[in-house]
Formats: C-alpha cells, sequence, structure tokens
C-alpha cells in the first residue's frame, strides 16, 4: 500500500521538489546536511566530518575517574563476594563434566565428577568454586548464554545437595563464546558443551 | 503476510501500468525471490558513491537496471560534493533534484537516497547507527557503526566477552560485559562515555531490552536458581519476576507501546514465543507456523511484525504477524533486528569461523552483507537505534 500510495503521491512530490528547487536556486545551491548529533536525528547545522569520532570510550572515562569498583557500585543486586578471589582453573580441570545438545542434564557417569569437587570444597574449607556453563556453536548467542548458565546452575544444584553451602558457589555462564574446540563436527560440539570448575581462593590466603 | 502482500499489489499496478504504456519489459532476472524489486538506473555516479548508492538503495528494495528497463533514472555527479537527480520514467516527474556538502561523500549520498525516501513517503534510514557485538582476538566488544557498518567504533575496551547491545534512546546504551568477573547488565551514556553498573545479582544478568519509551528494562535473570525473565524500572526499582518456569526463557523484546515484551520459551518440551503484559500476568504464545524453534524476536517498530531466528539445523530469519499465524521464512541469518522504519532488517550471517552483518529488505528479500567492517573481524548481535 505504501509504494502504491507513494507512486499516488509523486505529484506531491513534484511540488515539493519544485519548491526545493526554487529555493535552491535563492541560496547557492547547496543543501547543508543536518549536523549528526552524537547519536540524535533531529540536530540541524552543519556536518561535523569528526562527528563520529567524538563517540567516547569507555575506558578513556573510566580512566577519568570511574574504577571497576566504582561501577561495581551502582546498580541493583548484588554479586556474590568473590570478585577478587584467585582463580585457579586447573586444580579441578579433570573434573568437567559434559552435556548432551541442549540438555541440562548431568549425565550419570559424570555425577562422581561433582562428587569430588564437593570433596574438594569439604576438604577446603576457605575456598570457593565458581561453576561456568558452556555450549555448542548451534543454539544462538542469547539463548546459548542462557543455556551455559542453567547448565552451571544445574551442577550447583547437585553441590548444594552433596552439603556445600550454596554460598560458596557461584555460576556463570559463557555461552558459546569461549569454545575450547572451534571445530563444528559433532566432535567438537561434544567437548564445547560442559561445565567446568574454578577454584576461588582469598586474596592474601596462604 | 498483509504487509508484503499490499505491497506487492502496490508495485505490481505500478509496473503493470508502466509495462502497458510503454511498451516496456520489466527484466525477471532477480536472483532473490520474493516480491519485485523498484527498478532504478544510474548514471554520472562513480565510484565509492556509486557504491553507497547501490548499497543503500539495494537494502531498501531498489534494485539497478539499464535506463531503459528503469522506473527512476537517477543521474548526477559527485565530484567532492554530491548533485543528484531522480526523474520518475512513468510520470516523467522530476523526483529530486538537490546538491549536496559537508561531511563525507558517503554521507551525502546517504541524505540523497533519505530524501528519496522521503518523496516515496518513506522513513529514511541511511543515517541512522547500529550496535553489535564484535569479536576482537579472543574478546569481544561493544561497537556502534553507521547503518551501512561504516565509521565501526568499539564503545567497551574491557578486553573480556561483552554482548548483547541494546540502544535506550540514541544516546545510551544497555549490554552485558564480563569486566567485573559475572555476566552483569551496563547502561553507557554514548555522548561523554560515563557507564554504570545495571544489573549485578548472583549468577548471570543477561539480555537487556529497554522499552522503547525508556520506562523498564527487560532481562534474563538467574539470581533465584533458574533462568527467568524480570522487568524493572530505568532507575533499577521494582524489580518484578515475570516468569517460573522450570524451562527457559530468553531474548526479550517489547512492543511498541512498551505494554508487552516478546520473548523466546520453552514450556512442555515446545518452543515457542510468547508475550507477556509488562505488569504481569500469563504468558500467551505467538504462533509462528512454519517458523519452527523461534528464538531472538524483534518486534517491528510499527507494531505489526515480529521478526524472528528459526533454528532447523542452520538459522533461518523469519518475520510473523505480532498476533501470531504463519511465518515468513526470509533468508538465512541470526538476530534480526528491525529498522527505524520497519522495513529493512539487519542480522548477522555466519561465514566460515565468522560471523557477518546483514541488511535484509524484507519486502523483497534483497539482501546485502556489510563486508568490510574494521576493527572486529566478526560481527553479531546487531541493534538498530530507533
Amino acid at each position: 500500500m505504501r509504494s502504491y500510495k507513494a507512486i499516488q503521491l509523486l505529484g506531491l512530490g513534484l511540488v515539493l521538489t519544485v519548491a526545493a528547487v526554487g529555493c535552491k536556486k535563492k541560496t547557492t545551491g547547496v543543501t547543508p546536511l543536518p549536523k549528526a548529533g552524537l547519536y540524535g536525528s533531529g540536530d540541524s547545522g552543519t556536518v561535523d566530518p569528526g562527528a563520529a569520532g567524538k563517540l567516547n570510550d569507555g575506558d578513556k572515562s573510566t580512566s577519568g575517574g570511574i574504577s571497576s569498583e566504582d561501577i561495581a557500585k551502582n546498580g541493583i543486586g548484588q554479586q556474590n563476594n568473590h570478585a577478587n578471589w584467585i582463580k585457579d582453573a586447573e586444580a579441578l580441570k579433570a573434573e568437567t563434566v559434559h552435556f548432551e545438545y541442549d540438555s541440562t542434564v548431568i549425565k550419570s557417569g559424570d555425577k562422581a565428577k561433582v562428587g569430588h569437587v564437593a570433596d574438594y570444597l569439604k576438604n577446603n574449607v576457605g575456598a570457593a568454586i565458581e561453576v561456568d556453563g558452556h555450549c555448542d556453536e548451534r543454539g544462538t548467542d542469547e539463548y546459548n548464554r542462557s543455556l551455559g548458565e542453567r547448565r552451571a546452575l544445574a551442577i550447583r544444584e547437585q553441590l548444594v545437595g552433596l552439603g556445600v553451602d550454596a554460598s560458596r558457589v557461584d555460576t556463570l555462564s559463557f555461552g558459546r563464546d569461549k569454545p575450547v574446540d572451534t571445530g563444528h563436527s559433532e566432535a567438537s560440539h561434544a567437548k564445547n558443551r560442559r561445565g567446568e570448575f574454578v577454584v576461588l581462593t582469598p586474596p592474601g590466603a596462604k | 503476510m498483509k504487509l508484503i502482500l499490499t505491497i506487492s499489489l502496490g508495485v505490481a499496478v505500478s509496473f503493470a501500468g508502466y509495462a502497458q504504456n510503454n511498451k516496456i519489459t520489466i527484466p525477471h532476472t532477480v536472483e532473490i525471490g520474493g516480491e519485485p524489486p523498484i527498478w532504478v538506473s544510474s548514471s554520472g555516479i562513480s565510484g565509492e558513491a556509486l557504491q553507497v548508492l547501490q548499497f543503500d538503495l539495494n537494502v531498501q528494495g531498489f534494485a539497478f537496471t539499464n535506463v531503459d528497463n528503469a522506473q527512476y533514472q537517477i543521474s548526477g555527479s559527485a565530484n567532492g560534493n554530491l548533485q543528484g537527480r531522480i526523474t520518475d520514467r512513468i510520470s516523467k516527474a522530476n523526483v529530486l533534484s538537490k546538491s549536496y556538502s559537508g561531511a563525507s561523500l558517503r554521507r551525502q549520498v546517504h541524505a540523497f537516497v533519505d530524501d528519496f525516501m522521503t518523496q516515496l513517503q518513506r522513513k529514511p534510514i541511511c543515517q541512522t547507527r547500529v550496535a553489535f557485538k564484535g569479536i576482537t582476538g579472543q574478546n569481544s566488544e561493544i561497537f556502534v557503526s553507521d547503518f551501512d557498518g561504516a565509521n565501526a567504533q568499539s564503545i567497551t575496551h574491557d578486553n573480556t566477552i561483552a554482548a548483547a547491545p541494546c540502544w535506550a534512546g540514541h544516546n545510551e546504551m544497555f549490554y552485558v560485559s564480563y569486566k567485573l568477573n559475572h555476566a552483569d547488565i551496563f547502561s553507557q551514556d554514548l555522548g561523554n562515555g560515563s557507564r554504570k553498573a545495571f544489573a549485578r545479582y548472583g549468577g548471570s544478568n543477561m539480555s537487556p531490552a529497554v522499552s522503547p519509551d525508556r520506562s523498564k528494562v527487560a532481562m534474563i535473570l538467574s539470581k533465584d536458581g533458574w533462568t527467568d525473565l524480570y522487568v524493572c524500572n530505568i532507575d533499577g526499582t521494582g524489580l518484578t519476576r515475570l516468569t517460573k518456569s522450570p524451562q527457559d526463557e530468553s531474548s526479550p523484546c517489547w512492543s511498541p507501546d512498551s505494554k508487552y515484551i516478546c520473548f523466546a520459551s520453552k514450556e512442555n518440551e515446545r518452543r515457542a514465543l510468547r508475550k507477556i503484559s509488562a505488569s504481569g500476568g500469563t504468558a500467551k504464545v505467538i504462533g509462528t507456523t512454519g517458523g519452527i524453534n523461534p528464538t531472538e524476536p524483534d518486534w517491528s517498530p510499527d507494531g505489526k511484525y515480529i521478526a524472528f531466528t528459526s533454528q532447523t539445523g542452520s538459522f533461518q530469519i523469519c518475520v510473523v504477524p505480532a498476533e501470531g499465524g504463519e511465518a515468513i521464512v526470509l533468508v538465512e541469518g541470526e538476530d534480526p533486528s528491525w529498522s527505524p522504519n520497519s522495513r529493512t532488517l539487519c542480522c548477522s550471517r555466519r561465514t566460515g569461523d565468522g560471523y557477518v552483518l546483514s541488511l535484509l529488505d524484507v519486502p523483497t528479500k534483497l539482501h546485502r552483507d556489510i563486508s568490510h567492517i574494521t576493527g572486529s573481524r566478526s560481527q553479531s548481535q546487531p541493534s538498530w537505534a530507533r
């Protein structure tokens, strides 16, 4: 309908054009472009070729006074307080569990691994654990970010069931952003659908 | 479907009249199916200006042919300053005759095409912006570029994962960054670069979607033990959990009146788009017959359609009426985002090991990949400022 109207309205377009041409003759024959307000659309004036360059980058202003800590103070919610703890992704690497396609179910063969992690936490009372959920490339970005989180949550649930205090278990999803194998075969996909354990120890501990 | 059919009718009528009166056969050699494009010819404009002209018109449903077969004849010159003229060969009317100065030649061509679209009663889009997730090395940052990928700039330098950009008006961006060792939602003022954490609940804070009236933010949180849909006011107050499901919810988007949130979900093993009032209640299925495993919905600004990604081994861009119904499968691609005029979609498309952004004219299915974006090797998750 729009196109049809457009055709019909070309008469009007012609009138407008004539008006514009008339205007053009009165002035210098040049139509100034609207100014690129940073992201606005309504500003007018001469075009500034460097307008895009005015875009400030987050870090410059961060170094201008906003530290990570300052950023973290704003906002709603309270992340678990392990932000500055030392991360060790190697200690429990052997306990990485793997998932079926689009599944958050911990396979029976992998339950013993989660048990080992629970034992580790019982033997290291000062430590906490970050469970990282990962996906293969077959879902879309944000679907996978959500799926990875549910994988981490499923593992967390089992750890809590084994007696680990919930406050010692952080969850984090990397979706499909951090594959261990960038291939496109099912073998690669299977390696990427995983839950990893990162040991967290408080800064300054031994 | 209605949009596409009515446009088809309008175009068919005009072309039928044209062919009869002028004994000209309109070529039917377009490689992409769907509605016929509007044929244009160009003379006198060359080099970069011509490339920009072709891109801008292709992604809005225009295809180029020789002057004898064109409905609109574009002529002009582009020696530093663009002078352009457009004549309608059906009505013999002078559609546009203008000269441009200032900024870049690129920008002048954008303004010329925008003026053309204004004459055709369409809302212009060539001087709008898109945000996207760009892969840099092992990390990703949020970038902003012109609608055609030119002048890309990163707005984050977090050296970690940044993803899921969403505009809040034209001067503020919400996105997810792992800067503080978790998946947290940040908001950033694009004018002065200042930013703040918006949501840092335990677990992952994901997929922010700011309502068109900038009053509310929908997002996926896992703080209560599972991934569910939440909404709060733009100042962070009034957090409400909208779903409580053992299954999953992802990728919220808003209706243009800011009253409803559409999201992808799975319940009873069935994947579907659902919508829920931003003030709570029961979610209702939006049927997408023919669009299997729908995800990543985006509601058109005119309220009529929802674009989404269908997952069937590969990924397809689909469009369905906002009230649900028959889905139209368009082209391969992911994560569609509507242009401000509800006609063109920006999506991402897999190429080898990465992604490129691609613009798709919905009625004609004409589409062009954006081939050269500087600063990142892969681009996805486009969000069109509107």
